[in-house]
């Protein structure tokens, strides 16, 4: 059942995106190209989606399973780290650069373009070198604290 | 300047109510966040019975040409960046989204409609560095 409806999701997801002309580069571009020819558009898309996005998400507040009867998954940080702000910053530099942000990414490789199949296998492997790298520093800061654990026995 | 000849305001409002119901759907029913990214990034890092309904949203997203052609003939992209240009951008867009934790899906549409201070940060992070890219790129470089 979850999965029917995770289909489903996806499936509106992506048909919103291709209505509102998310899947063309040009027009992602044409947005943040704030000192040319400028296409408000993409402001519009975000408008309608956060309309409806926050009546969903004031019904989902408190819950404690969703209407299939799973558990909620809601993010619960709240800080504004390095992480999201770096992250981010890349994540913008890429966007103009393609045009391409991961959902139009998906959707775009749906249609076979060659492009946008060159740049979901360049996102994909940007993914796994992020979680090679997370993988790696954990590993090595799970090995420093024991040491650090131990020099503070050692100096009592 | 605003761009009269390609600004689509009611598709893109129309568009956007329906990637809002996808997003209300995700939550309610799954209870899950509509992060392309986020949903991508949990298959690179698998964990027991968490794997099938993103592998069900995914094939969702590639489905949908396919469904939209049976009403209409989709129109053709314009993809002006060269394939080295995609390639580093694609690096970048997946790396990013991962340490930022979301992408204009996550942060973007979901993070804003639950009033998250800290989506709205990353938003606004990653549409001013699009934009100063595309500035440098536009303006600057040509």
């Amino acid at each position: 059942m979850n999965a029917v409806s995770a289909f489903a999701g996806g499936l509106v997801f992506g048909t919103g995106l291709i209505i509102s002309g998310m899947t063309d580069p040009s027009k992602i571009i044409g947005f943040l190209d704030v000192a040319g020819a400028w296409d408000p558009s993409l402001a519009f898309v975000l408008g309608g989606a956060v309309l409806v996005g926050f009546i969903a998400f004031r019904l989902a507040r408190g819950r404690a399973a969703s209407f299939l009867g799973g558990a909620m998954h809601l993010p619960n940080a709240r800080r504004i780290d390095r992480p999201l702000v770096l992250g981010s910053l890349a994540f913008g530099v890429g966007w103009g650069l393609a045009g391409y942000c991961p959902g139009p990414a998906v959707v775009a490789f749906g249609s076979g373009h060659d492009k946008a199949v060159v740049f979901l296998v360049a996102m994909i492997a940007g993914m796994a070198l992020y979680e090679a790298a997370d993988r790696l520093f954990q590993a090595r800061r799970r090995r420093r604290v024991p040491r650090e654990l131990s020099d503070v026995a050692g100096d009592a | 300047m605003i761009d009269w000849a390609h600004f689509t305001p009611w598709t893109a409002l129309g568009g956007g109510i329906l990637i809002g119901v996808a997003a209300a759907m995700l939550v309610l029913l799954n209870g899950r966040i509509a992060g392309v990214a986020g949903i991508i990034g949990g298959v690179l890092r698998p964990a027991a019975g968490d794997i099938g309904w993103r592998f069900a949203f995914i094939l969702g997203l590639l489905a949908a040409p396919a469904a939209y052609r049976l009403f209409a003939a989709p129109g053709a992209p314009t993809i002006e960046a060269s394939y080295p240009v995609l390639l580093l951008a694609g690096l970048l867009v997946g790396a990013g989204t991962r340490y930022g934790s979301g992408c204009t899906s996550g942060h973007g549409v979901c993070g804003l409609s639950r009033l998250s201070p800290r989506s709205l940060a990353a938003t606004i992070t990653f549409v001013l560095a699009g934009a100063a890219t595309v500035y440098s790129v536009r303006h600057l470089l040509a």
